[in-house]
């Protein structure tokens, strides 16, 4: 079903010249189901009732986020004594503005560690420093890096904890650095390059304003205001499985939506996308952690 | 007994000794908190059955109860609803989705300066009613409902 | 199984606002592993409870319905700062779990 449905996405945008516009109306549930078709051109801008209903749904579910939750287990990981070498991260862990510094680290990134010879977005870097400071086996965490039923991995709540430590900071990705600029051009690259089945890319859902699958809107990631939204709500609580799931899991996941094979966790395509598109919402204040759908 | 229940009540690091003590019939789960769960109420199939299983079979409607909750829920897996009662002496506040396999959500008794008033996140399978029932102190039954459409249901996970 | 909850508890007037936020998969019983297709076991907070400054405020009980990580808010009038609030829980397959937090 669920492939199939992907499918009927993917050759619906295939043939679309428009923009996806989803329906105007709030569909009943039995037909949002099947709602991957393209349906006639609204004006987009224009918020309809449901957008209107989901905006207010969201900020009651932000009141309380049980994004909280992983974000206090998160911030007892960063604390505590762990791992075969044991030492903690707040004693080990440089996130780039001194060792065990966590305020404001998490807009700051991706950015260079010359420790590591490269740049790294926030995940990347706690497993860095798991592996490399706390000694964590690279394969245990490559295992089961996303959350899923009741799991949720030990660097999804640590970014959770980090990300909430940025609340109400501005993006402020190191462009100047060449090192983190040239990061940056790959980014732009990736979501340029068209391949897969579909001869899709990134572009091809992200990279004009207004498109939407069923009821999602999908954030133009080129403009500060769509990098923006990409990049906002992050690590975020996802009410469908009630899981915690970082950027990492969404780059992934849009991989798959784009019938590419998945890029390995952590690696560097992946930081060079949030290098693209954290840097493209570079002034835009972060509210923390989120809600997602 | 007392340390027991105490480290009981710790929780995580407890569980075991938790597990050991009902494997040995030291313990009831029933003992931790005061009361028994409703098992009749909360495993009714329908709305009609588990108010009757706690004790409301006859609610009246009432303007001075207060159900919130959105119009349309984006997923039904997490729906926020709010009640609040403006009825005096009311005691308890029980919420029913009619269209859930099991209606009974949640009861909640309040005493003690507790207001009637409470908010929660329920799991909606589909567009359904939602219904708080209050009960007062001189055991009359008052309800309020609303529709809330789910667009994704909350169930399949 | 027992992760810690989340209490916030705040003096809005004379009456304290409190949020509570418990780590809990709240399985329906319901659902089938899509692995395995056997189905997932309930498993559910059944009963939580509520105190400030040592009285008993709130008595709930619960079924599988509640949202996974459960979100519940309460008001109590008379409370007043710095008095501590304990929540303790107990799920169907006998987990517990008790924190507490202080009235601001
Ligand atoms: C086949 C269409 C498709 C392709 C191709 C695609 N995505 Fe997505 N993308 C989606 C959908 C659908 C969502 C989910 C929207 C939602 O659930 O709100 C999404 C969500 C996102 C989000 C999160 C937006 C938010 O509001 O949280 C980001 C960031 C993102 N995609 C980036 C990318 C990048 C980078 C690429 C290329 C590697 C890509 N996507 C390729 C369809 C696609």
């Amino acid at each position: 079903m669920r492939q199939a449905l992907i499918a009927a996405t993917a050759f619906a945008l295939a043939l679309a010249t428009q923009p996806v516009v989803a329906q105007n109306k709030p569909a009943p549930a039995a037909t949002a189901k099947k709602a991957a078709k393209p349906a006639a051109a609204a004006p987009v801008e224009e918020k309809d009732a449901a957008t209107v209903e989901f905006e207010k749904f969201r900020t009651m579910m932000e009141e309380s986020n049980p994004a909280e939750l992983f974000e206090a287990q998160g911030e007892d990981f960063w604390k505590s004594i762990r791992g075969p070498k044991q030492v903690s991260l707040a004693t080990s862990c440089d996130l780039g503005l001194g060792v065990g510094i966590v305020k404001g680290a998490y807009v700051q990134m991706p950015r260079y560690f010359a420790d590591a010879g490269k740049v790294m977005d926030a995940e990347r870097r706690i497993v860095w420093c798991m592996i490399e400071k706390q000694g964590f086996k690279e394969a245990d965490i490559m295992k089961q890096p996303f959350a899923s039923g009741s799991y949720t991995p030990e660097p999804t709540s640590l970014v959770t904890y980090v990300a909430a430590n940025s609340k109400d900071m501005k993006f402020a990705v190191p462009l100047k650095d060449p090192r983190v600029k040239e990061v940056y051009e790959i980014g732009r690259e990736v979501t340029n390059h068209r391949a897969g089945p579909y001869d899709f890319s990134c572009n091809t859902c992200h990279g004009a304003d207004g498109k939407r699958i069923r009821m999602q809107n999908l954030p133009n990631i080129a403009t500060p205001k769509g990098a923006t939204t990409a990049v906002m709500g992050w690590p975020g609580y996802r009410m469908t499985g009630g899981v915690m799931l970082t950027q990492q899991w969404r780059m992934g996941d849009c991989f798959r939506q784009q019938r590419f094979p998945q890029p390995k966790y952590v690696s560097d395509t992946i930081t060079s996308l949030l290098t693209y598109m954290t840097a493209n919402a570079n002034g835009a204040t972060y509210k923390g952690p989120g809600i997602k759908r | 007994m007392d340390t027991l229940r105490r480290t009981v009540l710790k929780g995580a690091s407890a569980s075991g000794v938790l597990v050991a003590a009902l494997a040995a019939g030291l313990l009831k789960p029933t003992q931790v908190l005061a009361t028994e769960w409703n098992k009749v109420a909360f495993e009714a199939k329908d709305t009609p059955a588990a108010m009757k299983a706690v004790g409301a079979a006859t609610a009246a409607e009432s303007k001075d109860l207060k159900l919130t909750a959105p119009d349309i829920a984006e997923n039904g897996a997490v729906v926020p609803v709010d009640v609040s009662s403006g009825i005096a002496n009311t005691i308890s506040i029980s919420i029913f989705v009619d269209k859930n396999p099991n209606p009974l959500s949640a009861a909640f008794d309040f005493a003690n300066g507790a207001l009637p008033d409470v908010s929660m996140r329920l799991k909606m399978g589909q567009t359904s009613i939602v219904r708080a029932v209050a009960k007062t102190a001189d055991g009359k039954f008052y309800t309020a409902s609303k529709e809330v459409k789910v667009t994704a249901g909350g169930c399949g996970g | 199984m027992g992760s810690p909850m989340k209490i916030r508890a705040q003096m809005k007037g004379d009456v304290a606002d409190i949020k509570i936020l418990m780590a809990h998969t709240m399985e329906t019983g319901q659902r089938k592993d899509p692995k395995t297709n056997q189905a997932i076991p309930a498993h559910f907070i059944q009963q939580f409870s509520v105190e400030v400054g040592g009285k008993a405020v709130v008595q709930s009980q619960t079924g599988p319905s509640i949202s996974t990580n459960p979100v519940f808010g309460f008001k109590v009038k008379g409370a007043k700062a710095g008095d501590k609030v304990v929540v303790k829980w107990q799920d169907n397959k006998g987990d517990s779990r008790a924190d507490e937090a202080t009235v601001a």
